[in-house]
């Protein structure tokens, strides 16, 4: 080991791009990013095999976020903000309750009960492929909400 | 054939668990972070890898089998990364190797 600390040398492929910190590694930068795309990919299958195993929205929303959560920590907050800005993190969780809320709403307004799905209005569909991309669409708006408010709990606690 | 798959199956987890068991005396048994950072990355990645290895054997031609290869690279690609990350920062944040028993030293362990 040299006698200088580590902390001190900023190495050649960080010089004036700001990608990282000086003390970062590059193992861990480049793991984390090309590992977190095969994460979320595996976070959609997890969402779309929600309905006949195990899964579901909430664990594909926990996966997708733990990608952006894992860019964050490896880049830095700054370089991670293109992947997925904090100012908008909020706003898509909102639509995804809007998602779950109103389709309970519209089945509602189409004569059954709250998330009653054989009610959507979608006349081409045979009952069982309506409750079946009913749950889909429900489960579009709990994966929404998920990543989302678990990326923002993650900014809010660094202020962002 | 599927004596011959059993048996290779059995092996592979029975090496696994040997790994995992080294890997467990010596995160007890050694002095360190960083040697036991060594040993906890034995059981993380040859361990677990090889006892995935079993299981796949096991399986067969599958789907199921597919899915743990699957899980295999993503825990041989992650787990030498946290190894590192984590001995690397230790590194920076100032915790000392042991030196060994050499006399000078003996008022670090």
């Amino acid at each position: 080991m040299s006698d200088k600390p580590l902390t001190e040398k900023i190495p050649r492929y960080c010089k004036g791009t700001g990608m990282m910190a000086p003390t970062d590694s590059p193992i861990v930068h480049i793991a984390c990013r090309g590992i977190s795309p095969f994460i979320f990919l595996i976070g959609l299958y997890v969402f779309f095999h929600g309905h006949y195993s195990p899964g579901g929205g909430f664990q594909g929303g926990v996966l997708m976020a733990a990608t952006i959560l894992l860019l964050r920590l490896s880049l830095g907050t700054g370089l991670s903000q293109v992947v997925m800005p904090a100012s908008i993190t909020l706003r898509l969780s909102a639509v995804g309750v809007l998602i779950f809320a109103g389709t309970g709403v519209i089945t509602m307004i189409f004569g059954g009960d709250f998330l009653d799905y054989h009610f959507l209005p979608l006349p081409w569909l045979d009952p069982a492929y309506l409750r079946y991309y009913g749950i889909l669409l429900i489960e579009v708006g709990v994966v929404l909400t998920v990543m989302t408010t678990l990326i923002a709990i993650y900014d809010d606690l660094l202020g962002y | 054939m599927t004596t011959l798959a059993n048996g290779l199956a059995i092996l592979l987890v029975l090496g696994g668990t040997f790994f995992m068991l080294v890997g467990s005396i010596g995160l007890l048994r050694l002095p360190d972070f960083y040697t036991r950072a060594h040993a906890s990355g034995k059981v993380d990645t040859l361990g677990i890898l090889m006892f995935l290895a079993g299981l796949a054997v096991f399986e067969g031609f599958s789907l199921t089998a597919a899915k743990l290869l699957l899980i295999i690279f993503f825990v041989a690609f992650t787990s030498p990364v946290a190894t590192h990350a984590l001995a690397r920062r230790a590194l920076l944040f100032g915790v000392k190797p042991w030196y060994g028993t050499s006399q000078e030293h003996k008022g670090n362990r």
